[in-house]
Formats: C-alpha cells, structure tokens, sequence
C-alpha cells in the first residue's frame, strides 16, 4: 500500500489544459485540443502538447492537470515497452489501453489521490475503430464523438447534428474545427492555438498547430445591450412602461 | 534409473552439466497417462486417456478450462496440474480484468515457463512434476504449447505426453502435414485415433477418454460422454474384440501399486517412450 503524506494529496489542479474533442470518421479517429496551458485565469503556456500518440494503435488526449497526465505518459511508455519486449505478434490496441488507464484513474480516486485528468483514447486496430473517455474518478464509455469539460456542453450537441459515420478526412476536420471556433468564442481558458491529429490503420499523425480564424463582428457581439436601451435606473424605465400598451400574446 | 550422487536436490549440477531432479520431474511426467494435441488454422483439439484406479471410483480430471479462449491438459502430477490451472486461471481473470481483453495464450505460457523455472533453482522448491499441453487462440492464430518440468515451453502443430504417447506421436508425425488446413470435425478424428493408438489394443471407448475443443468463434468446452462415443462410432475406428482382454487387467494392477506410491495419475507403469534413456531430456 503506497503511504502518502496528506500535503502531497492532490487536492487542486494548477496548470491545466481545456477541453479534447473526438470522432470517428470513415478512416479512423479525429482528434482535436488547442495547446493552451492555463494557471488559475492566466492563460500562462501556450505550446503545450495535449495530443499524444500512444503505441502503434492509438492516440491520447487530455484535459486538466499538465503534470498528471505527463505522469500518465510515463505509465503508458513503460506499459507500451513492456509490450513491445513481448515482442510475439501480440500488441495492446486502443480497448485495452482505454481500459488499463480506466483502472488507474478509478484506483487514484479511491484513495483520495486523483490524476486530476479528463482523457480521450482513441485508435484503430485490425479494421475497428475505437473512441472512448475516462474521468478523474473513473467514469468512462465510448461514443462515436467524445468531449472533455466544456466541450460536452458546446460542442457535442453540433455533433449530435452534424456527425455520420462516413465522414472524409477533409468534413471531418471541418466539423472539429467548428467546434473547436465554438469552443474559442465562448470558454475563457481556450487559446487560439489549435491542434488536430488522426489515427488510422496505418498509424498517427499529429499535425503542426494552427490558428482559427475568427469573427467578432456578429450583431450579438457588437450590441450586447440590444433591448436593455435605456440607460440609467429601473425607476426610470417603469415611468416610461406607462405609456406603453402590451399586447399579450 | 540412476541413483548418483548429484540427484539428491535440484540446485545441484552432476559433472556433466545436468540438473538430476529435473530429469527426473519429466520422468514423473511420463509416468501419467496419455495426453495428446493438434491444431488447425483455426482449432485447436485437446484430447487425453482417461482411466479410473478401480471400477468404483471416478476419473482424474485432466483437462482444464482456463478461460474461453485457453485450455491445458495435463500428464503427471495432477495435483501440481490443478494448482497451476489455478495460477494461468487467474492470470487470465486479472489481465481481461486490467484490460477488457483475453489474455494472449504466448504470454501466460511464458509466464508459466518462467514459474516453473523458479523451481529448478531454488534449494527449497522441487520442480512441478506435470506437463502441461496448453491450447488458446489469440490474435495470431490459434496455439499449441508443451510446458515441461525444466521451465522449457515450446510451440507445437501436434504433440503427445504421458505414457504410450509414442505411439500417438508416431501417428501424428505421419498426418502433421494436413492438420493446417483440416476441418474442426477432421481434428476431433485424428485426435480420437491418436488417443486409440496409445490405448495399444484396447476398445476405445468415451469412458476411457476426454476431449475438449477451441477455436474461432467456439469458447473452450469439454466434449460430453454421449458426444464423444458418437463421434467414434461415426468415425467407425473402434477396434474388433479380439485383443487380448487379459493384458489391459494385468496392467490395471500394476498402476494400482505405482499409483498409491508416486500419487501420479493412473497410467501405463512401462514407459514406451524410452527412447531417451541414455540422452538428456532438458537437450531436445
């Protein structure tokens, strides 16, 4: 049984990555996370990788606390090399990795030391697409699209919409960049530093980052005071209601 | 056999480089009764000689289910059999436990091989006096191993151990060539035939033998009785009734007196294979 002092319980994040956004498309598995690294509001790093390769099969993605999930890469390199030593034709695909860390992250929980980390692990192996999610307390399932954080509120219900299974390289990456534009408008901690990675039979890229173009000149955005015209104090505005008629609907 | 010197415990080398309680372990393992394998592209058949001490009592169980995908027979020690089926058991609950995946059949052979070698170096241990046919499919195909006493493993299309099993070998080295492409019903023939071989003249029958089959889409399961005694009568290689009735009885009875000595499970006493009296057997 490990002993740890209670001063050196994870009890709050420092450093931490925004949401991951997931999906599946015709050919494997799309991966997007902007490269911010945020302490508290500062937005303090902002080249931070949060897409990572895992094995031959699969790609991680994370969200929350940078130094955990440099302490999850550390796992899975030495779970990776251990496998590879097998070296028998066997490898670990993305299911079992999904699982392993699934077991991990739930085992931290209980004992009251969480690797405080949403992650998303996705990869292909022999033909079958695999995408699934793991919590800081261990929930995790698998979807055809998956999000961390932020991304489940705002960008899932696009994909709800707008994701089918046969998506091509190109719609697919159309689809996480809206969300992703979705995500940079409206979470204060995103960074209009983008990067997105796939993973497919053949293997993982990840590609180098760029930015999204943005639109501030929406109505909404110029005018946000639209309907609250007057200009001063309720009482105000109730002497003027008099003279109003409302006409119910 | 030899009585020297060096035999005395297994952390012990003779002068000519060999580790005496060893051998002897894999001797213990010719003294059980017959088990046999063969594998296809895509199945892998278990079979093994099953014969009570007396007509009052039960068989020793010889094959074991390790997990849907993973079976063992076992010749020797049935005792040190059950408790490793335990050990691969339970390796197999904790991977697919860690990993929502069956364990691949290469790796817990390795990881058997690698206990049981534990053994021949420890002054306080003695090595597992079983050998163990161990049958699984995983992503590379479908598997056959032969786990020794020595801590040796090695893969097989077919193989036979325990007592008589010469005869079953000599069999299967004539039609190894074919198991590759064979049927699952072609396999189950062949292992039955193998079986017969090593009865040496006596009626098989489903009383005297099991067989358990694994294979793609089909879990590890034992045949049952009713199954295997039709199998053989389809397959119409049950022997004619004039072998001698006398010999299998006077057999009987010698196993009755080695059984209550060794505790190995009951078999034929005289070892047909005998062919490495003079050679070490860790050497093959």
């Amino acid at each position: 049984m490990d002993t740890v002092t209670e001063s050196q319980r994870t009890l709050y994040p420092y450093v931490t990555g925004s949401s991951v956004v997931a999906i599946k498309y015709k050919d494997g598995i799309l991966m997007a996370a902007d490269m911010g690294g945020s302490y508290g509001s500062t937005l303090r790093y902002k080249s931070v990788e949060r897409l990572k390769p895992i094995g031959k099969h699969s790609l991680l993605g994370a969200s929350g606390e940078i130094s955990d999930f440099q302490e999850i890469m550390r796992y899975l390199d030495e779970l990776i090399l251990i496998d590879n030593m097998w070296d028998d034709g066997n490898s670990l695909g993305p299911k079992e990795v999904h699982n392993y860390l699934t077991r991990v992250m739930y085992n931290r929980r209980n004992k009251f030391n969480p690797l405080w980390n949403s992650l998303v692990l996705g990869g292909v192996k022999k033909g079958q697409k695999y995408l699934g999610t793991v919590s800081m307390i261990g929930v995790n399932y698998e979807d055809n699209h998956v999000a961390t954080g932020l991304g489940n509120h705002l960008a899932r219900p696009i994909l709800r919409d707008e994701w089918n299974e046969n998506l091509t390289f190109e719609e697919g990456v159309k689809l996480l960049e809206k969300c992703m534009r979705v995500l940079l408008y409206r979470d204060r901690s995103a960074v209009n530093k983008i990067q997105i990675s796939k993973i497919t039979e053949e293997g993982a890229t990840v590609y180098p980052p760029f930015s999204l173009k943005t639109y501030w000149e929406f109505s909404a955005f110029k005018n946000p005071t639209v309907g609250a015209e007057v200009h001063g104090s309720l009482l105000v505005v109730n002497e003027m209601k008099q003279n109003f008629t409302w006409i119910s609907a | 056999m030899f009585r020297n010197q060096y035999d005395t415990d297994v952390t012990t080398w003779s002068p000519a480089g060999r580790l005496f309680q060893v051998e002897y372990a894999m001797e213990a393992v010719k003294q059980g009764s017959a088990a046999i394998g063969l594998r296809s592209k895509t199945h892998v058949v278990l079979a093994c000689v099953n014969k009570a001490n007396s007509e009052l009592s039960s068989h020793q169980k010889k094959i074991f289910k390790v997990d849907d995908h993973i079976g063992v027979a076992i010749a020797g020690l049935t005792a040190d059999g059950r408790v490793l089926s335990r050990y691969m058991r339970s390796e197999c609950i904790n991977y697919n436990y860690t990993y929502e995946s069956p364990l691949p059949v290469g790796r817990l052979v390795v990881q058997l091989a690698d206990k049981a070698q534990v053994c021949t170096q420890r002054s306080w241990k003695r090595p597992y006096g079983v050998g163990l046919l161990v049958a699984g499919l995983d992503e590379s195909g479908a598997h056959l191993y032969y786990n020794c006493p020595s801590g040796n493993y090695f893969e097989y299309q077919a193989f036979a151990i325990g007592s008589r099993s010469q005869a079953a070998k000599t069999y299967l080295e004539r039609k190894f060539n074919n198991f590759t492409a064979s049927s699952r019903e072609d396999l189950i023939k062949d292992a039955l035939i193998a079986t017969r071989e090593s009865l040496q003249g006596e009626k098989l029958r489903s009383s005297v033998c099991t067989i358990a089959v694994v294979g793609v889409g089909e879990p590890f399961h034992i045949l049952d009785q009713e199954t295997v005694q039709q199998l053989i009568d389809t397959f119409e290689i049950v022997r004619e009734e004039e072998t001698a009735p006398a010999e299998p009885e006077a057999a009987a009875e010698q196993d009755a007196a080695t059984d209550q000595a060794s505790g190995a499970d009951q078999g034929g006493a005289g070892n047909q294979g005998g062919a490495d009296q003079g050679g070490s057997p860790m050497d093959i």
